[in-house]
């Protein structure tokens, strides 16, 4: 193959009847090795495809789980454990599939806090965010629909209590939570049901995965100083510069993620989920997967109704609010500087950010009680108020340091 | 342009005021001292099962434990794993005798146990099992290390936790006092006594012995995987550092003419 201009030419036969036909390896040309990618990216760039690379992992496994999982409330436990114990290497799928959710997680909270601290959300990348948000929020659902899957006390009591929530929407309530379980209560059916999900829900995510990709490809990569890709100089080709930097990435993600799937497999889990459901004993303390603790807190946070609006029903708006206003951020953030390296106000209010979600993830660990509720509901005040005053004042008022002229130029100065 | 020193002052002021208002951890709210740590021959990453430890705790199991406790996820054949051979696996699965059926007079009938069997459930259902525990039920014991905080050292613990209730304590009818259960109050007896069982291999079977014993075993039938797991862990970490560091290595060279 040669690459005259833009448009390769390929000299193998067969490839190029195809590719005339059916552009296959002319997109795949274009995406991922000459897509003209900035040449400053540092290794927060790398979250990105790690994250494609552990979804990837993700609905391998979980195909190869589902040939042996036995979706009913009197054998689902017992199939887990059966792939632990009988299945060749049964205990290395699970471990791997469990564990990478966790890793996901990670993964993909860094790629989001990323997106923020550099303004990848900022015009003309808008679509590019809200897409990723929605894949965060589908994430969130198929992740504790497969946690339910274990049929574990956790899931179950798990199960119940966010189910329940919707209990909270006005008039059709209850009517809507008998037709989320299929049933009076969390039971087979709705076991059935989330096992349906939890194999549909990521084909979605893997299809909103391209779009999030032909968006990206179509405005190109954000960078560390948010200056705009200017002239040939100021890219390099993705391949071969950054498919080895994103090989790199994934060979040290793999030691951490492998040193957990061989040497701590059940660190981020909870001991009374290897405990079979039983609907007639609660657990002392119910609590989320570690990933949904923040909004967990958010929805606890909410102790007091206001006027007739019950308190559940704030609960409830807030912590998906908490979620969903992040697809306003584009809008509420007025800089027009995207980088936070040019920000310094905006930047430590970043930082701000991170420390009230490690917060909030601290108080939805813990019991509602004493002084987590004071300090959750002043966590979620200022998550919200984080976005909805301090970003647009901020934006505002800041006076941003000088911005370099090229991404060359800065490369080069630093050099 | 320059960084005012309002600015600067924004992240450790916040810090500051998270760091006042989030005092010490709180206290375990269910009231149970920590199980003191254990040395444990499967701790760590190179750690296995003690053969004669984890196969004294089957003594344990099946001389005490099995009179009240199930053992429904590990099959007679499992014992492959801690080194039994096929006769000694056939002789304790005919140990037992188990109902199979209907043959073909459409009749359940009682045979001697095969490998192939889990091990043999001391109650019918969990009704006879409550019926015969003053209503506490007492739950299976597969995967009991992995079902509690603090795994196989809690086991241990509750097993020699057992003292007089202090004075101004009211137990309920039936219930033991012990150190280590949450709320003070089991349902359990004290199951272990000096000499409940007599070891074969000499080993002294005092409360504590038998208590680490039946714990050991029990992390086995818990994680029966363990040791398969972390040979195999050694060597994809080995390969994972050796294939980054050339990856690193390569990366390096490409990028050697952007930088």
């Amino acid at each position: 193959m040669t690459t005259t201009g833009t448009a390769p030419v390929w000299k193998n036969p067969v490839v190029r009847w195809i590719d005339e036909r059916l552009p296959l390896f002319t997109l795949m040309h274009e995406s991922a090795v000459a897509y003209p990618a900035p040449r400053n990216l540092n290794y927060w760039w790398n979250y990105g495809s790690l994250a494609l690379f552990v979804l990837v992992i993700m609905i391998a496994t979980g195909v190869v789980l589902a040939m042996h999982y036995t979706p009913h409330t009197s054998m689902a436990f017992d199939s887990i454990e059966r792939i632990m114990r009988d299945v060749n290497y049964g205990w290395l799928i699970r471990y791997v599939h469990m564990n990478g959710a966790s890793a996901f997680f990670i993964v993909v909270y860094i790629h989001l806090f990323r997106g923020l601290y550099y303004g990848s959300y900022k015009a003309p990348r808008e679509l590019l965010w809200i897409i990723g948000v929605v894949i965060i929020l589908i994430m969130m659902a198929t992740a504790f629909m497969g946690y339910v899957l274990v049929w574990g006390q956790m899931s179950f009591w798990g199960a119940t209590v966010i189910t329940n929530l919707f209990s909270a929407i006005p008039l059709v309530g209850d009517n809507i939570v008998a037709w989320l379980w299929g049933g009076f209560s969390v039971d087979n059916p709705t076991l059935n049901r989330f096992f349906s999900l939890h194999y549909l829900l990521p084909m979605v995510i893997l299809g909103l995965v391209v779009l999030h990709l032909w968006a990206l490809h179509t405005v190109k990569s954000n960078n560390p100083i948010g200056v705009d890709i200017k002239s040939p100089g100021d890219t390099i080709p993705f391949h071969p510069y950054y498919t080895i930097k994103d090989f790199f990435g994934v060979g040290v993600f793999m030691i951490g993620y492998m040193g957990f799937v061989f040497f701590a497999p059940n660190f981020f889990g909870e001991p009374d989920n290897y405990i079979v459901a039983n609907p007639l004993v609660t657990p002392p303390h119910i609590v989320p997967e570690w990933y949904l603790l923040p909004f967990y807190a958010i929805l606890r946070a909410i102790t007091f109704d206001i006027w007739f609006i019950p308190a559940k029903l704030i609960g409830v708006v807030t912590m998906f609010a908490s979620i969903l206003i992040l697809m306003l951020l584009p809008w509420l953030d007025l800089s027009k500087v995207r980088s936070a390296r040019f920000r310094p106000v905006h930047r430590q209010f970043f930082w701000v950010l991170v420390i009230d979600c490690f917060v909030l993830g601290y108080v939805g660990a813990n019991p509602p009680e004493g002084y987590f509720i004071p300090l959750g509901q002043a966590a979620t005040a200022y998550y919200f108020l984080h976005f909805l005053v301090v970003i647009p004042l901020v934006s505002l008022f800041e006076r941003p340091k000088a911005v370099p002229d090229s991404i060359s130029a800065a490369v080069l100065k630093k050099a | 342009m320059k960084t005012t020193i309002a600015t600067r002052l924004i992240l450790p002021a916040v810090l500051l005021a998270f760091a006042a208002a989030v005092p010490a951890a709180p206290a375990l709210a269910a009231g149970a001292p920590k199980p003191p740590a254990q040395a444990w021959s499967f701790d760590g990453v190179f750690g296995t099962f003690d053969r004669a430890q984890v196969r004294r705790g089957l003594i344990v199991y099946r001389q005490v434990c099995a009179a009240c406790h199930s053992l429904n996820l590990v099959a007679y054949r499992h014992l492959a794993g801690i080194d039994f051979n096929e006769n000694e696996i056939k002789a304790i699965a005919e140990s037992v005798e188990v109902t199979d059926g209907p043959n073909d007079q459409g009749e359940m009938f009682q045979r001697p146990g095969r490998p192939s069997d889990k091990f043999k459930a001391p109650f019918p259902n969990d009704k006879a099992a409550r019926a015969a525990n003053n209503g506490a039920y007492p739950p299976d014991l597969s995967l009991m290390v992995k079902a509690r905080k603090g795994g196989a050292d809690y086991l241990h613990a509750v097993l020699i936790g057992y003292k007089d209730a202090p004075a101004g304590v009211q137990l309920m009818d039936g219930m033991s006092y012990n150190v280590y259960f949450p709320g003070q109050q089991i349902a359990m007896g004290a199951p272990l006594n000096e000499g409940s069982v007599e070891y074969a291999d000499g080993t002294k079977a005092t409360v504590d012995q038998m208590a680490k014993d039946v714990a050991a075993f029990l992390a086995w039938t818990a994680e029966p995987e363990m040791e398969v797991r972390k040979r195999l862990g050694l060597k994809v970490l080995l390969f994972l550092l050796v294939l980054t560091g050339m990856l690193f290595a390569l990366k390096r060279m490409i990028w050697s003419d952007v930088h």
